[in-house]
């Protein structure tokens, strides 16, 4: 039995679905839902360097690093507002959020 | 061949495995060293995909930097997470019935989809046999995508200023060295010269 393309692409549609599923269980904890969206970018990155590899064309991979440098300044960005959150209400869950009456 | 199908299902088992424990775990913190366990099997799969380079950023970028501030933040913030906790059963079945039809939707793409004929064709930068992967990936990085280059490094320029911005605060009742204020310090405003008499002292007058 070989690994094929097909394979990767079983893990990266699991992993984008679990981060999906993570962000609707976890509605009340933003740090959860900040690691479902890097579980989901993972799945991404998963997906690129597939195809990547298995089409030999190395354009996937600088996309990929593309991908992962956004993802690291996501997670920056949203802890840093996280942070700054915190220490204006005291308390990170996502109904107390409500300060611009969205 | 064994072997890798052996690692390949080793490294995909244990990073959806680890997956789950990060949106089901109880205490964040361990939700934290999960992500970073699905990370580094992550990485187990680009390494057996060929991408050695994307392999070890990912383990620099995401353990070593995103998943630890991920940790500082969980430990720093004095959060009632069981509280957090509470709802989640109340969001299990909306849950589940995204999730399946996404992966019913996922799993009926990938049954029927193939690789257009022209695609084989419309290679741009074909990964070279010879040099390594690395060389490979900075041979294109650095002449054909050096804008986009650029423009990540501009990105991250900017998410760096802006979390250094946004967690920065003036404490109101710190005391600071003010370097203007002790450079424009007059003599006449700081030291006073006064006549002390022999066997009286200073007295009460001061």
């Amino acid at each position: 039995m070989t690994i094929g393309l097909g394979h990767y692409l079983a893990v990266a549609a699991i992993l984008f679905t679990l981060g999906i599923f993570g962000i609707f269980l976890n509605r009340k904890n933003v740090i959860i839902i900040l690691m479902s969206i890097e579980l989901i970018l993972l799945a991404v990155n998963i997906n690129l360097v597939a195809f990547s590899t298995h089409l030999g064309d190395i354009v996937g991979q600088i996309y990929a690093l593309l991908v992962l440098t956004v993802a690291a300044s996501e997670a920056a960005i949203g802890l840093a507002i996280l942070v700054v959150f915190y220490r204006n209400r005291g308390s990170i869950a996502v109904e107390d959020i409500n300060l611009m009456k969205g | 061949m064994i072997v890798a199908a052996l690692f390949f299902y080793l490294f995909a088992g244990i990073c959806v495995a680890s997956a789950v424990m990060v949106i089901a775990a109880r205490n964040p913190v361990h939700s934290v060293l999960f992500l970073i366990l699905a990370f580094v099997n992550a990485a187990g799969l680009f390494v057996m995909m060929g991408a050695e380079f994307l392999a070890m950023i990912l383990i620099v970028v995401y353990v070593g930097a995103v998943a630890v501030l991920f940790l500082f933040v969980v430990m720093m913030l004095d959060v009632d997470f069981a509280e957090l906790k509470q709802g989640v059963l109340q969001y299990l079945p909306i849950g589940i019935v995204i999730g399946g039809i996404f992966v019913g939707e996922l799993l009926f793409v990938s049954l029927t989809w193939v690789i257009g004929a022209g695609i084989p064709q419309a290679i741009t930068a074909p990964i070279p046999a010879k040099i390594p992967n690395t060389e490979a990936i900075g041979l294109v990085l650095y002449t054909r995508y050096v804008y986009f280059f650029e423009a990540a490094g501009m990105i991250l320029l900017v998410a760096m200023v802006g979390a250094i911005v946004l967690t920065l605060h003036h404490r109101v009742r710190v005391r600071r060295q003010d370097i203007g204020t002790q450079v424009a310090r007059e003599p006449a405003a700081s030291i006073e010269i006064v006549k002390v008499r022999s066997g009286q002292g200073l007295g009460s007058n001061i």
